[in-house]
């Protein structure tokens, strides 16, 4: 297999070459500004909440209505909606006595909840915010500790059926930042300081709770006899 | 020198798809988007290591080994043109594998795992070729 010294010397040349474009060309890709950002803080307009309350699951006859305050990267929330709130929507929502209302709360330690915010709210658009809502929680271990989780949830974008090159638009556009600060802004007006807290009957729940907590909670409230 | 070439290709084919992995880089160059799924799979792990970590080491590995078998003391089917064949050989075998979990258990078929694919298959056959006697190459 053995060259000649002086075409070994050539060819290491050339590979030293094509070692460096290769090296700069990933280089780049790393260090290129990533394809979607949600800023925090911007100034909320009218047309950001006009004719939006949250994510609403249930009867509007509901007699109870459940408000979370959530954010898609919090541990407490995944597990809340992972393991409690299959009860909840079962023994709960489905069965009428509770309308369920979910706002955004992205924390500030967490860099990837505004983006996670968004393309559930891009999901939305497309009928399927439950969906993805349901997938982003499901893999939160898997883009939890990502330095860039859009193309996680790209992905659960389209495992959720959505049609990716609308999703595309929308995520770029940013055009939901004001909608999910308006969230933050009337979740801190209430004293949420946590995630998941819930406003149930007028009053703030902050942790986590359980599916028999709320259910107590709300046959108190409804003052209904349990089925 | 084919040889050596063709791992540094495939090393970077691996290193673009590891950085994806571990958050580096936000979305693949892969038209379809069937590569985000193959890499977003539970399949994209063996044994719990990353296979796109395999590629990385596998092909460092033949790449330093290409560059050993160039050197005049190992003029020759020495060991390292040997070991070349045998692990790019066993590379073939795991690229067979998991080509079939892209058709078969995933459903889907990532344009840099293929390219990777035909990388290995001939980094094969340019190390079997290699360990013939020179005069039985022509």
């Amino acid at each position: 297999m053995a060259a000649s010294p002086a075409g070994v010397s050539g060819f290491y040349k050339v590979l030293g070459v094509v070692a460096l474009v290769g090296a700069a060309a990933l280089i780049y890709m790393v260090k290129k500004p990533k394809d979607v950002s949600i800023p925090a803080n911007v100034a909320v307009l009218a047309a950001d909440t006009a004719g939006f309350r949250g994510y609403l699951l249930g009867s509007d006859s509901a007699a109870v209505e459940v408000s979370e305050y959530a954010d898609f990267q919090c541990p407490a929330c995944q597990e809340f909606e992972t393991v409690q709130f299959p009860s909840v929507r079962q023994q709960l929502i489905e069965t009428g006595r509770v309308r369920w209302r979910y706002r955004d709360f992205p924390l500030a330690q967490h860099v990837h909840s505004r983006v996670a915010s968004h393309a559930a709210a891009c999901a939305n658009d497309q009928g399927k915010y439950w969906e993805l809502h349901a997938l982003l929680y499901q893999h939160q271990s898997e883009w939890f500790g990502k330095r860039d989780a859009s193309g996680s949830f790209r992905q659960y974008a389209r495992d959720a059926g959505l049609d990716v090159p609308a999703y595309d638009t929308c995520m770029q556009s940013a055009k939901y930042a004001g909608r999910i600060q308006a969230s933050v802004d009337e979740g801190t007006k209430l004293g949420v300081g946590s995630t998941p807290s819930f406003l149930i009957g007028g009053r703030l729940y902050m942790g986590s709770l359980s599916s028999d907590s709320l259910r107590a909670l709300v046959l108190a409230l409804s003052a209904k006899p349990a089925p | 020198m084919g040889v050596a070439t063709l791992s540094l290709a495939g090393l970077f084919v691996a290193t673009y798809l590891y950085l994806f992995k571990i958050g580096k880089i936000g979305t693949l160059a892969c038209g379809t988007g069937a590569c985000e799924t193959v890499q977003l799979s539970p399949q994209a792990r063996f044994l719990g290591v990353e296979v796109s970590l395999i590629g990385v080491l596998g092909y460092s590995a033949l790449l330093l080994l290409a560059l050993l078998a160039l050197q005049p003391r190992y003029e020759g089917p020495a060991w390292p043109s040997r070991l070349l064949a045998l692990l790019s050989g066993g590379a073939v075998l795991f690229t067979a594998y998991l080509t079939g979990l892209e058709l078969f258990v995933i459903h889907a078929i990532c344009r840099w795992c293929v390219t990777s694919a035909v990388i290995i298959v001939a980094i094969f056959l340019l190390a079997v070729r290699d360990l013939r006697p020179v005069a039985a190459r022509r």
